[in-house]
C-alpha cells in the first residue's frame, strides 16, 4: 500500500512524514518521529497517557489518524518545557512529588496546562474534572491535583 | 541515625530520575528500539478450557515478512512431575502460562506467537495459525471449582486421594480455638465474597530482545532484572551468563510484574532469525492474561468476651489461584489476624485453581483479602459489644511482645500509635450528613528484606554515583539519594543514582515486599560507610597522621584529637581529586541479605455517602495513619500511602473481573475495568507515624503495601453505617448496592 505524505507542524516546528491510512497519530509520533514521551495505555483513549494537542485542543493520539495532521498543529510533552527550563506544572510535579512511575505524567501534564491556559483559576472540583479522562495507577491523584492548584495560584501571582 | 534535625533524610528532594519523567524522556521498555527490528504478537486461546489437538503454523509461516513462528514446544520443558523453584514460582506453571502446551487453560491463555517485519504481519499471521481445540467444560469461579463434580483443569493435581481443583494450603495455628470460642460470650461469623481485580498499572507489558553471537540482551518492564534474566534462562535453556537483563524504566507494577509473560518468546524468536525481537502487550491482553490477583470466598469467625477481650478467632480464605496453582493464601491467613493480640487463632488458606489467568502478585498480596473479611467481623462485633470500633481495637491491638498467629513475637511496633492517631484526629469527630457513614479498619503486611547489592563510588570531581539492583517503582532513587548525601555530608544533588543491569550491579531480588527502600538503604549505608573510612585513610595520608585521628564531618575530613586544628580539613572534592597519589579510585560496593524488616501497621477512616436513587457510593473523606518507621522522602511515603488508598477505594467499589457463560472475559479495558478517575476521589490524607525500627539503621519499615490492606473493610464498615445494612461481597458498584436496598425490584429487573 502506498504511503501518504503528510505536512504538519510539531511544537512550532514544520514537520514531514509518511505513514499508511490507517496508522494512528501515536503510533507515527513514537515510531518514525521517535517522539516517545507520548505514551499508550490502552489505545482506545481511556487512560489518555497519549495526551496531546492539535490545534491547542486536547486530543488522545491513539484516536486521531496520522493523516489527520496534515495543515495542522500538533503539541507533545517534547514541547512543553523550553530548552532546560520547565514549565512551572513540570517544576511543580517535581517538588511535590505528583509522579511515581511517570507513565501517565506527560498526558496529564498536557492536559493540566490546557485548563490552566482555559481557566487560570480552577477550582478542586475543576482540576479533578478535566483530569478525569487522564488514568492514574499510582498517586490516587491527590499529589497531581495540589500540583496543579499550587501551579495555578503561582501563575496567576506571576502574571501580577 | 534517626535523628529528626537530619539534613536530607526527611527531606522532599527532587528525585534523580524527575525531570527525564516530566519532558517524557524517560525510557520505557516500550520506547526502546533496534536497527533491524522485528515485531512479535502472540495468538491467544478463544477458549476457557480446551485441548490443543494441533497447531498448524506452515501458512502463517509461508507469510512474507514472517520471520517466526513459534508454539509450547519451542521453549523448555517443565514435566508436571518435578517441581523446579525459582523464589516463590514454579517453572512448571511458569512455562506453561507463558504458553499452552496440553492445554489452553484461560480466554488469552498463550498458544503460539509469530515474529513479522511489521505488526500488522505480524497480526495477520496470527489469523493463518490453524489450531484445533478440543473445548472442554469450564469452571470460573472459587466456589464451584471446589465442587466434587467441577471440571478438572490438571489432572495431577490431587485433593483427598482424587483430581481436585484444590491445589494447596497453608495453616497457622495459635493456642486452642475451640476452648476459647468455648469462654467467648459473643461470636460473629459471616462469610465474604470478592472478585478478581487487575493490579492496573498503565503501562503494558513490553520487552526488546536481541540475540548476538550467542549473547542476548534483554530490555524489559518489570520488577526484577534478576528475575527477568533468571526465569528467561530456565524457559529457554540459556545459561545466565548468556544474558544480559536490562531494567527500563517502569510504568507501573504493583507486583504485576514479578513474573514474566513476553520475555521467552521474543528471546526464542530473536535467537532463531537474528533480528532483535520487540513485543508490547495491548491493554486487553493485560486484562486477559496477566495479574491479576485472586477473588476470593472467606468465612471469618470471631468471640469476645463482654469486656470486648478477643478470646478467639477462626478463619477460612479461600483464594482464585487462576489456571495454576499459586495464590497469595500465606498473606490472607497470615496477615488476617495479624494486628490484634488473640490467644487462640486458626487461620486457614485453601489454594484453588480455575480456568481464569494465573494470579500474580498485587500489593500485600492476599492481605486485603484476609483483612477485608476480619475488619468486617471486627465492625460487628464492637456493635454486638457497644463498643466504638477504634476502642475495640486499641483494646486488642498487637503490641511488643505479642505472639502472632503466622509465627513471630513482635518486637517494637507502631500499631497502637496508629488507633490512637486516628482516634485524636479532627476526622473522627467531624460531623456527618444523611446518607453519609464512617468506617474505620485497620491492617497488617508482613514487609520483607532479602538480598540487595549497591556500589557508591566517587568521581574524580568528587560527585557521588550509587548503583542499586533493584527497579525504581515509586520515587526510591530519591531516597538513596537522601541516604547518600546525608551519610557523606554533601548536596543530594551531587549523587545521581542509577538501576544496574544484571552485568552491571550484584544480585539484587525483586521490587516487591515493600523491601526496597528498606533493603537498599541498608546496603547503600554501609557501602557509603566503606568510603567515608577510605576518605579518613586518604586524608590522613595527605596529613600523614593516623586515619583514627581523622574524622568526617559535613563532607570534610578533619584532623581530630592530638592532631585537631592541625590541618584545615580537606572536603570531598580535594580527597577525590588526590585520589590516584593517595591510593587510586575510591568507591565500595556492599551485598547483603537484609533482615530484620519488621511487619507495618495502619488504620484507616473513611467516610462515604450513598445515592439511594443511585446505588452509588462516592467517598467523601479518607485519612490513613500509618506507622512508617522513618520516612527517608516524605513525599513518596504519602503517595504510597495515597495510591494505595485509591486501588483500594477501586477494589471495594467499582472493579472486577466479568466473565459470559462461556468463561470469556467481557471487561478487557479501561472503559469497563472501571479504575477510579481523579473525579471519583477526594483529597487522600496521609498521616505518617515514625516509630522507628530499631533493627534498620534510618529506622526504615516498608511503607507501600499496608495502605492496600485497611481500605476494603473500612469502606464496608463505612457503607453500613451510611445505610445501616451490611454488605458481604465486593465491588459494592451501583447494581449491587441496589441489590441490597431494593431485593424484590432488583429481582424483577433480572
Amino acid at each position: 500500500m502506498a504511503k501518504l505524505h503528510v505536512t504538519t507542524t510539531i511544537n512550532g516546528e514544520p514537520a514531514e512524514f509518511l505513514c499508511e491510512p490507517q496508522q494512528s497519530m501515536l503510533d507515527v509520533l513514537r515510531g518514525p518521529l521517535g517522539l516517545t514521551g507520548s505514551k499508550e495505555g490502552c489505545g482506545s483513549g481511556d487512560c489518555g497517557a497519549c495526551t496531546i494537542t492539535l490545534d491547542g485542543r486536547l486530543v488522545c493520539a491513539c484516536l486521531m489518524l496520522a493523516v489527520e495532521a496534515e495543515g495542522h498543529a500538533i503539541g507533545t510533552i517534547e514541547g512543553m518545557a523550553e530548552g532546560d527550563t520547565l514549565h512551572p506544572l513540570q517544576q511543580k510535579f517535581l517538588e511535590l512529588a505528583a509522579l511515581q512511575c511517570g507513565i501517565c505524567t506527560p498526558g496529564v501534564l498536557m492536559a493540566a496546562r490546557d485548563l490552566l491556559e482555559r481557566n487560570p483559576d480552577p477550582s478542586e472540583t475543576e482540576v479533578r474534572f478535566y483530569l478525569a479522562g487522564n488514568l492514574c495507577r499510582c498517586t490516587g491523584y491527590d499529589k497531581i491535583i495540589r500540583a496543579v492548584l499550587e501551579t495555578a495560584a503561582e501563575m496567576r501571582e506571576g502574571a501580577r | 541515625m534517626n535523628i529528626q534535625s537530619n539534613k536530607w533524610i526527611g527531606q522532599r528532594t527532587i528525585r534523580p530520575d524527575g525531570a527525564d519523567k516530566v519532558t517524557g524522556r524517560a525510557a520505557y521498555a516500550a520506547d526502546t528500539t533496534l536497527p533491524g527490528m522485528i515485531w512479535g504478537k502472540v495468538l491467544r486461546s478463544p477458549h476457557a478450557h480446551a485441548r490443543i489437538l494441533s497447531i498448524d503454523t506452515t501458512k502463517a509461516a509461508a507469510l512474507p515478512g514472517v520471520k517466526a513462528v513459534i508454539t509450547g514446544a519451542d521453549l523448555v520443558d517443565f514435566p508436571v512431575e518435578t517441581s523446579v523453584m525459582l523464589g516463590i514460582q514454579d517453572m512448571r506453571w511458569m512455562a506453561r502460562n507463558v504458553m499452552a502446551r496440553e492445554k489452553a487453560l484461560f480466554h488469552g491463555h498463550p498458544v503460539a506467537a509469530v515474529a513479522a517485519t511489521t505488526e500488522s504481519i505480524a497480526e495477520q499471521a496470527l489469523a493463518l495459525i490453524a489450531v484445533t481445540y478440543e473445548v472442554l467444560p469450564h469452571v470460573i469461579d472459587v466456589e464451584a471449582a471446589m465442587h466434587p463434580d467441577a471440571p478438572i483443569l490438571h489432572d495431577f493435581i490431587r485433593h483427598e486421594g482424587r483430581p481436585s481443583n484444590i491445589a494447596g494450603r497453608i495453616e497457622n495455628r495459635l493456642g486452642d480455638v475451640e476452648s476459647g470460642f468455648a469462654a467467648a460470650e459473643v461470636v460473629i461469623e459471616r462469610s465474604f465474597r470478592t472478585e478478581p481485580v487487575h493490579q492496573g498499572y498503565i503501562e503494558p507489558h513490553a520487552a526488546l530482545v536481541s540475540v548476538t553471537d550467542g549473547k542476548a540482551t534483554i530490555w524489559s518492564s518489570s520488577q526484577g532484572q534478576f528475575m527477568v534474566r533468571a526465569m528467561s534462562g530456565l524457559l529457554t535453556g540459556m545459561a545466565q551468563n548468556d544474558i544480559r537483563a536490562i531494567p527500563a524504566e517502569i510504568g507501573g507494577g504493583f507486583g504485576g510484574k514479578t513474573i514474566i509473560y513476553l520475555e521467552p518468546l521474543a528471546l526464542v524468536m530473536a535467537k532463531r532469525t537474528g533480528r532483535p525481537v520487540k513485543m508490547v502487550m495491548t491493554r486487553e491482553e493485560v486484562m486477559r492474561a496477566t495479574g491479576p490477583t485472586s477473588g476470593s470466598a472467606s468465612k471469618v469467625r470471631i468471640g469476645a468476651t463482654k469486656d470486648g477481650r478477643i478470646v478467639a478467632a477462626q478463619g477460612v480464605f479461600h483464594l482464585q489461584a487462576g489456571a495454576f496453582p499459586g495464590s497469595p493464601i500465606r498473606g490472607a491467613a497470615g496477615c488476617a489476624f495479624a494486628p490484634y493480640n488473640i490467644p487462640n487463632v486458626h487461620s486457614l488458606g485453601i489454594d484453588v485453581v480455575s480456568n481464569r489467568p494465573k494470579v500474580a502478585a498485587y500489593r500485600a498480596p492476599g492481605a486485603p483479602l484476609g483483612a477485608y473479611a476480619v475488619e468486617c467481623v471486627m465492625d460487628e462485633l464492637a456493635e454486638a459489644l457497644g463498643m466504638a470500633p477504634l476502642a475495640f481495637r486499641l483494646k486488642n491491638a498487637a503490641k511488643q511482645g505479642t505472639k502472632a498467629a503466622h509465627g513471630p513475637v513482635f518486637p517494637r511496633i507502631g500499631f497502637v500509635e496508629t488507633i490512637e492517631a486516628a482516634m485524636a484526629h479532627p476526622h473522627y469527630s467531624a460531623p456527618l450528613g444523611p446518607n453519609q457513614g464512617r468506617g474505620v479498619a485497620s491492617g497488617f503486611w508482613f514487609n520483607a528484606g532479602g538480598e540487595s547489592s549497591a556500589q557508591v563510588n566517587v568521581n574524580e570531581d568528587g560527585s557521588v554515583v550509587v548503583i542499586t539492583g533493584h527497579p525504581d517503582i515509586g520515587g526510591s532513587r530519591a531516597a538513596t539519594a537522601n541516604i547518600t548525601a546525608e551519610l557523606l555530608g554533601i548536596d543530594y544533588r551531587q549523587v545521581s543514582v542509577l538501576i544496574g543491569d544484571t552485568s552491571t550491579i550484584g544480585f539484587s531480588n525483586l521490587t516487591g515486599g515493600s523491601r526496597v527502600t528498606y533493603a537498599s538503604a541498608m546496603v547503600v549505608t554501609q557501602s557509603t560507610e566503606k568510603v567515608i573510612t577510605t576518605l579518613r585513610e586518604r586524608a590522613a595520608k595527605i596529613w600523614k597522621i593516623d586515619p583514627e585521628a581523622v574524622t568526617w564531618e559535613n563532607g570534610e575530613a578533619r584532623p581530630a584529637g592530638a592532631n585537631a586544628g592541625q590541618f584545615p580539613p580537606l572536603t570531598l572534592p580535594q580527597i577525590a581529586a588526590r585520589a590516584t597519589e593517595t591510593g587510586g579510585p575510591i568507591g565500595a560496593g556492599v551485598q547483603l541479605n537484609t533482615t530484620g524488616a519488621e511487619g507495618g501497621f495502619a488504620t484507616h477512616i473513611c467516610d462515604v455517602e450513598v445515592d439511594q436513587a443511585l446505588g452509588i457510593v462516592r467517598v467523601l473523606r479518607y485519612t490513613a495513619f500509618q506507622d512508617v518507621g522513618r520516612a527517608i522522602h516524605p513525599g513518596y511515603v504519602e503517595g504510597q500511602m495515597q495510591g494505595g488508598v485509591a486501588q483500594g477505594i477501586g477494589w471495594a467499589l467499582s472493579e472486577e473481573y466479568i466473565y459470559d457463560r462461556q468463561g470469556r472475559l467481557e471487561n478487557a479495558g479501561f472503559l469497563d475495568y472501571r479504575m477510579p478517575v481523579a473525579s471519583d476521589l477526594p483529597m487522600l490524607d496521609a498521616v505518617m507515624i515514625e516509630v522507628p525500627n530499631p533493627k534498620h539503621p534510618q529506622g526504615v519499615r516498608g511503607v507501600g503495601e499496608v495502605p492496600l490492606v485497611p481500605p476494603l473493610g473500612a469502606i464496608a464498615n463505612a457503607v453500613h453505617a451510611a445505610l445501616g445494612k451490611r454488605f458481604y461481597a465486593l465491588p459494592m458498584s451501583p447494581p449491587k448496592v441496589l441489590e441490597v436496598l431494593e431485593p424484590a425490584e432488583a429481582v424483577g429487573k433480572g
